[in-house]
């Protein structure tokens, strides 16, 4: 399900007749940041990676550079900022192939982030009695826990429909807190101290990644995010991808055209789930102490929110959402207080007024997209739809391809 | 490592003994670490050899079966009431109205302000049975009125600008996620983090024993008033033109429209039944536990009251009744089962999943939803 478009609640003869209207306008969604996105895709590909590339370089320069007005200091450390923001970022990326692509809404989302935080922290913390292996294993491993648990409640719930899903992320979210604090093995409130961090000490012998400092952090989660990016961003131009956007538009519709709905939408979950148990151990790994207080369902709708006003569906998009949701509570520290209910409020005035959030998504799923757009734009816009359906060759998603196609 | 290897089956088929019937194993469990002391600290643990995962309490529950039933009846009379407010906007609209619990949860702050101006405190107050009733009938009415209110105004500001614009259901879930947590926090803003101090309404007094556990006139009253009030919407739902309207809504808007239903007015409607309800669930909530009002005091209820309405078959009103005192019963076994309180939402929510993987459409069926897509 778009935010945008798409089936809609109570289906009455009035909606359908605009649901027709809408696709045959090939309506434009527009952004705040439209011309930027438009000028993006018209540049040649060489172009978008020295840009990319700058841009990176930037990003990568942030804890040193500190600018100021852009910095959270004195009220907070800049590099740890930094270091929540990446993180935050990353889990926002996750849920966006949840929420964004495949368009099931995961409430509970921060229970996979805790499963891996509990995966790293159970598996390197000196408080656990368990198996110890070094930190960077623990990375994959928390992926794979958190996938196992996507599995486990995506089975169940996502042969229904998305209400139930919902409901019982939702639910799952607060049971995980609970098991966390009901379980003797999972410590409670005490938690595990001293998480683990990856090897390495500078000249003078002292671990690099240390809690206190959020700069190696900050680089080690940024490079994370861009391989995730890179994948994501595969699969979302490949069968998979376009599998999962269809889903989102019309659930029906793509399991009449032959899409195994049921099987891709367990995908994008265990997907989903496993960079949100990613995430989870990185968080482990930078703050160091994991209890029980620090997974509520609240955070869950952060994180919601952080999807939601980036834009759903949309990498970029989700980045900046993760690390605006994370930042502005850090940078006015005098709201701070409040940030539950301002995002709360946010929430429902984006989705009244604004449901394609910051950056709305565009659909360009083809691998050689960005040649075969320009060639058709530039060729004008009367163009049947159909024909160039056919002209790209082998696209079988409709409508969703052919809006990216005019866009 | 080796060591380890050599060793890891037998613990881990022990620890699967362990998990099943820890109460009479544990002994000889501890024979066995006195007997490898030194194995076991010398290895690292690849699964854990006492029972610090989850252990069974068989024989509490046998001890304590009659009294949770009871307690767990009083506990489903109220997530029955909850439950009703889901399932029937979930019938008319086919839609999870999140911020169902912050409806709830609004009454429970009704309650708990009449009452504290009506000088209730801590300990059970000294006035004449009929001034209590009194007393509790106006908590009701204004708690019935605050939720109604809240149901109101969250349709109004949330609902009705999607629906004007026919904005797809994942729309709709995000929004009502987002006036839930609004809600919420402005509660928490208003009146901070810490649970309000604990009313007392009346000292339960027993009534009668069975199978040698007493009933108390609070258990009484809660049951039999939250069966009344399921009777009367019930008859209502089943009778009325109002009620024939929400059925006809549930079943194919358009044509009810065509029909001459006013969609709007049946919506309203709808949740302002549903507002009431909560409300209702409110009152007997703060009876039942005291000092349960908080600004997120509705949210586990909130999830309780749904996987009530889904066990008896969403969209269905007696369904909501039987969910709910079966939830109740389940949840207060578990509990007891499992050794603490908060098991009841574990408990709770695996009963969710359960009968979403058996039988989605709940014990009693969905009569006015789908809950098929």
């Amino acid at each position: 399900m778009s935010t945008t478009d798409g089936p809609t609640l109570l289906p009455s003869a009035g909606a359908q007749q605009d649901a027709v209207d809408r696709e045959s306008l090939g309506k434009q969604k527009k952004g705040w940041f439209n011309g930027l996105g438009t000028r993006w895709n018209g540049l040649p590909r060489q172009k978008q990676w020295l840009y990319l590339l700058v841009i990176v370089a930037v990003a990568y320069l942030l804890p040193i550079l500190n600018i100021p007005g852009l910095t959270t200091e004195p009220g907070n450390n800049w590099p740890l900022a930094l270091a929540q923001m990446s993180i935050y970022a990353l889990v926002a990326v996750g849920l966006n192939i949840v929420v964004g692509y495949a368009g099931l809404l995961d409430l509970g989302y921060v229970a996979f982030f805790a499963v891996g935080s509990y995966t790293a922290s159970m598996l390197t913390s000196p408080d656990s009695p368990y198996v110890h292996i070094p930190y960077l294993w623990t990375l994959p491993v928390a992926m794979a826990v958190a996938m196992f648990f996507g599995v486990m409640l995506g089975i169940p719930t996502l042969r229904l429909r998305g209400d139930y899903l919902a409901i019982v992320t939702l639910g799952f979210g607060e049971i995980v807190r609970i098991l966390a604090t009901i379980i003797p093995a999972m410590k409670g409130q005490v938690g595990f101290q001293n998480v683990g961090h990856p090897p390495g000490t500078d000249s003078s012998g002292n671990a690099i990644f240390l809690n206190s400092n959020g700069a190696p952090w900050y680089w080690l989660t940024l490079t994370v995010i861009i391989v995730v990016l890179l994948l994501a961003g595969n699969l979302e131009r490949s069968r998979v991808g376009r599998a999962w956007i269809a889903i989102r538009e019309d659930e029906d519709a793509a399991e009449i055209m032959g899409v195994p709905t049921f099987k891709y939408k367990v995908w994008a979950f265990a997907l989903g789930a496993s960079v949100g148990g990613l995430s989870g151990a990185l968080f482990a790994g930078q703050v160091g102490f994991v209890n029980n207080q620090k997974f509520d369902v609240v955070t869950s709708v952060l994180f919601l929110c952080a999807v939601v006003l980036g834009g759903t569906g949309n990498k970029v998009g989700a980045i900046v959402g993760g690390a605006l949701v994370a930042y502005i509570p850090l940078r006015f520290t005098a709201i701070a207080e409040y940030k539950y209910l301002i995002f709360g409020i946010a929430l429902v005035i984006i989705m009244i007024f604004r449901p394609a959030g910051i950056f709305p998504a565009r659909q360009r799923l083809l691998a050689y997209g960005t040649q075969v757009y320009n060639k058709f734009t530039h060729r004008g816009s009367d163009t049947p739809p159909g024909g160039q359906g056919e002209a790209v060759g082998g696209a079988h998603v409709a409508g969703a391809e052919e809006k990216g196609a005019q866009a | 490592m080796l060591g380890g290897q050599q060793h890891g089956p037998p613990s881990i088929s022990f620890a699967t003994v362990t998990f099943t019937v820890s109460f009479t194993k544990h002994q000889e469990e501890q024979m066995l670490s006195a007997a490898v002391p030194s194995l076991i600290h010398a290895l690292p643990m690849v699964v854990p050899m006492d029972d610090s995962w989850i252990s069974f309490d068989v024989n509490a529950l046998a001890q304590n079966f009659w009294s949770a039933t009871f307690d767990g009846l009083t506990f489903g009379a109220i997530y029955a009431l909850v439950a009703l407010g889901y399932t029937l906007v979930y019938g008319v609209l086919n839609l999870i109205n999140f911020a169902h619990s912050e409806v709830f949860i609004m009454g429970c702050y009704g309650v708990f302000f009449t009452l504290s101006a009506l000088n209730f405190g801590p300990s059970a107050p000294h006035l004449s049975f009929w001034a209590i009733v009194g007393n509790l009938v106006l908590a009701l009415v204004v708690a019935m009125i605050v939720s109604a209110l809240t149901a109101l105004i969250v349709e109004r500001v949330a609902y009705k600008p999607l629906r004007k614009r026919n904005a797809p259901r994942l729309v709709f879930l995000i929004t009502a996620i987002g006036v839930s947590f609004t809600i919420q926090y402005l509660l928490y803003v208003w009146r901070g983090p810490s649970p309000e101090p604990a009313l007392t309404m009346f000292r339960p007094t027993p009534i009668f024993e069975v199978f040698g556990t007493i009933i108390d006139s609070q258990q009484i009253v809660i049951v039999v008033a939250a069966l009344v009030m399921m009777v009367v919407i019930d008859q209502f739902i089943s009778r009325s033109r109002t009620g024939r309207g929400i059925r006809a809504v549930a079943q194919d808007p358009d044509t009810a429209t065509l029909m001459g239903v006013n969609k709007e007015r049946i919506i309203i409607t709808t949740f302002v039944i549903g507002g009431l309800l909560a409300g209702a669930a409110a009152l007997f909530y703060v009876m039942k536990i005291p000092s349960g009002v908080q600004y997120n005091g509705g949210f586990i209820l909130g999830i309780k009251a749904f996987a009530a309405a889904v066990l008896g078959g969403i969209g269905n009103v007696r369904g909501a009744l039987l969910g709910g005192l079966l939830l109740g019963l389940i949840g207060n076994y578990g509990q007891v089962l499992l050794g603490s309180s908060q098991w009841t939402d574990v408990v709770a929510f695996v009963v969710l999943v359960l009968v979403l993987v058996l039988r989605p459409q709940g014990v009693l069926g969905s009569s006015l939803g789908r809950s098929k897509a």
